[in-house]
């Protein structure tokens, strides 16, 4: 026994677990359950069907009705147990409900009605995640659409952000010219301007561009990140300068020296922003929101919002779209979770 | 630290099956195909270079950055001052009078500042001060429990990078996401109210209260962002060195003191960070409340980027100026927050 206590409180050898430690780890747990806990319940209610959504007190998980067919009626009947004034129990399945009677009948006996009060039966049921709020959302909901429309800008913009802001945090840190400090001052400057601050003269120059409704109008304007050219000229400063001379003095262009000897050494911070990258336009809502007016462009967090809109409350497709909405972004960080919390702790401070 | 970076050094060179061999044949493709750009590139670029000379080459590196910089962030920022003082609502700047001070005048003209119903821009003064409320008391609280994570993250104990990974989840979900997930645990029949009547309690109009709505939108935006600050204030903490401890604890420091002496002056730097990037992201709320309450009920959850977004665009307002008018002021605010914290950093390094 108390070898078993040992073990149980014996943390990597070193020590007994401490009181403090146990709090610890209480506190850590109620986080896990806090923060995980929202996403389960929806997508638990996602399985429900519309009647189990409007019911309350809601229950964990999605039950069915269990039915059966009867002899002499068309649909199957729903079964409930019931129990007698004489504290017999029954199954039997309900033909219709009148008021507060239930009118039942027996499936062995079908053609005998039994007349009982609806506080009498109890429903007959069994766990079932069902599909139709998938099925049925996908067809008023363009998923694969919007799903489409996300990849597009998250993937273009993200490359286009990594291209150019290397190139210029590349020139920023490694080259002598006229100008550079302006250049790195309005960087630093513009850090904290967000784009909610200058939506309307943005949103002109689009519209004089004419890529209102256009992928393009989500895509190019927030690409030339402070953030990203800061964040990659720190990085590349510590990249020793003579690996460059070296690199001359064999030859090699400046746009070699950029691809093959900055690049690839840079890839911590490349990596750390693209995750930034990919965060940032695969949530954007306000600027696609003003960009984007006809429904085939939307990307998937205004199509779902909009989708919510529409539907005020039927609630049982919303939950159905929401969870495919977060799957992807889930399935990324289920296999890639260490990278990106490691990533962003480490370069993220800078 | 040690032990666990060993172990996972010990892990990645494990011969056998690893996705590294599943993807090297993929990984020695896309070399092959970026040495093929490198050349193309290098082919094209060599003249330039010899054209232009080494030094030179730098502005070709800077060039497209620059110009979407210039054309959309400079460029808007100038505009923005423009669009503040020219009225109507068209939005070619060509087609909009000069007004002057007038969008100003109609954003402060106040009989008594402190009530919105005696001013012109009504809207925009309760969403000043919804915004002010929900700064101090959305970053207070993320900033708090940040720091109690990061603080437990930091034991070194069995499961570490499981609970730091659960923290930080929430924060990939997406505003629109993370809003109908709360709602739907909030509404009328909810998750909550089931829980509260279950407990013998009345169910609360948690949506439909300007008290529950204001707070709730508190509540969510912390779960959302917490874990984010969480890992930063975490690596701020493994970067203080151990030794420091083992000092203290041999001098007879109790945890407390070690914790107010060592931990929260050496943790102040990457504080500092969390705390101007916090009241940055706070002070821009919009998409998740959009989503959540859409600024209901009535406008007590109505924020300032929401007020310049409906002045702006929804409804067909078009009132650009307006909208305009109202960034500045916000992109003031910011500027005075950011220079208020800079001020008090350089004040705390001094020290």
């Amino acid at each position: 026994m108390r070898t078993v206590l040992d073990f149980l409180t014996n943390t990597r050898g070193r020590k007994r677990l401490t009181y403090s430690d146990l709090l610890t780890y209480l506190y850590l747990m109620l986080g896990t359950l806090l923060m995980f806990g929202p996403v389960v319940w929806l997508v638990l209610s996602s399985f429900k069907s519309q009647t189990e959504i409007l019911s309350f007190p809601p229950r964990l998980l999605p039950y069915r009705q269990e039915t059966m067919a009867v002899e002499g009626y068309d649909e199957p009947l729903a079964l409930y147990n019931v129990t007698f004034d004489d504290g017999t129990t029954r199954q039997l399945a309900q033909v219709r409900r009148v008021g507060i009677e239930a009118q039942m009948v027996d499936p062995a006996n079908p053609t005998e009605v039994i007349r009982v009060n609806i506080n009498q039966r109890a429903p007959l049921e069994y766990i079932y995640f069902g599909l139709e709020n998938y099925e049925e959302g996908i067809t008023s909901f363009d998923f694969l659409l919007y799903l489409w429309n996300s990849v597009i800008v998250t993937f273009f913009a993200t490359i286009l952000t990594l291209l150019i802001n290397s190139m210029a945090a590349f020139a920023l840190s490694k080259y002598q010219f006229r100008g550079r400090d302006t250049i790195m001052f309005m960087t630093i400057g513009t850090l904290m301007v967000p784009l909610s601050v200058i939506l309307i003269p943005v949103f002109l120059v689009i519209t004089r561009i004419g890529w209102n409704n256009n992928l393009l109008g989500v895509i190019i304007p927030a690409a030339a990140t402070p953030t990203g050219v800061f964040l990659l000229r720190q990085y590349m400063l510590t990249i020793p300068d003579e690996l460059i001379d070296s690199a001359r003095i064999d030859g090699a262009s400046e746009w070699r020296i950029y691809l093959q000897i900055i690049l690839p050494l840079a890839r911590p911070a490349l990596a750390v922003l693209a995750i930034f990258s990919i965060m940032w336009r695969w949530n954007d809502f306000l600027w696609p929101l003003i960009v984007l007016s006809r429904s085939e462009l939307f990307t998937l967090q205004i199509g779902l919002r909009t989708f919510q809109g529409e539907l005020n409350v039927e609630w049982n497709l919303v939950l159905a779209m929401t969870v495919l909405t977060l799957l992807p972004i889930t399935l990324v960080f289920a296999f890639l979770q260490k990278y990106i919390t490691s990533g962003i702790a480490t370069t993220g401070m800078k | 630290m040690a032990p666990s970076a060993r172990a996972s050094d010990r892990r990645t060179h494990r011969p056998g099956f690893s996705l590294r061999t599943l993807f090297s044949p993929i990984t020695w493709l896309l070399s092959l195909v970026y040495d093929g750009i490198v050349n193309v590139v290098d082919f094209i670029m060599h003249p330039l270079q010899n054209v232009l000379g080494v030094r030179r080459m730098a502005y070709i590196f800077v060039l497209p950055n620059l110009l979407i910089f210039a054309i959309f962030i400079l460029l808007p920022m100038i505009l923005n001052f423009y669009y503040a003082f020219t009225g109507g609502t068209n939005l070619f700047p060509e087609d909009r009078p000069y007004v002057g001070m007038e969008n100003l005048n109609t954003l402060f003209t106040c009989g008594n500042f402190l009530d919105p119903n005696t001013c012109r821009a009504d809207i925009f003064w309760r969403a000043l001060i919804n915004t002010g409320g929900y700064v101090v008391s959305q970053v207070t609280l993320t900033i708090l429990l940040s720091l109690i994570s990061a603080l437990a993250l930091n034991k070194g104990l069995i499961g570490r990078g499981f609970f730091r990974s659960a923290f930080f989840y929430p924060v990939l979900l997406s505003p629109v996401v993370v809003a109908l997930i709360w709602k739907w645990i909030l509404q009328q029949d909810g998750l909550f109210n089931a829980l509260i009547v279950s407990l013998g309690g009345d169910r609360q109009p948690f949506l439909l209260s300007a008290q529950w709505a204001q707070a709730w939108v508190v509540v969510i935006s912390v779960w959302a962002q917490m874990g984010f600050y969480t890992l930063i204030l975490l690596a701020g903490l493994q970067a203080i060195p151990g030794e420091l401890y083992e000092a203290a604890s041999i001098d007879g420091a109790s945890p407390w003191q070690s914790f107010r002496s060592i931990t929260l002056p050496m943790l102040m730097p990457t504080m500092f960070v969390v705390i101007v990037l916090s009241i940055i992201r706070a002070v821009q709320i919009f998409d998740q409340v959009f989503a959540f309450t859409g600024g209901g009920p009535g406008t007590a959850t109505t924020y300032m980027v929401q007020y310049i977004y409906s002045v702006g665009f929804s409804n067909q307002q078009n009132q650009y100026g307006l909208a305009s008018a109202a960034s500045l002021v916000m992109a003031f605010a910011l500027l005075l927050l950011t220079a208020v914290q800079l001020w008090l950093g350089r004040r705390n390094e001094a020290t």
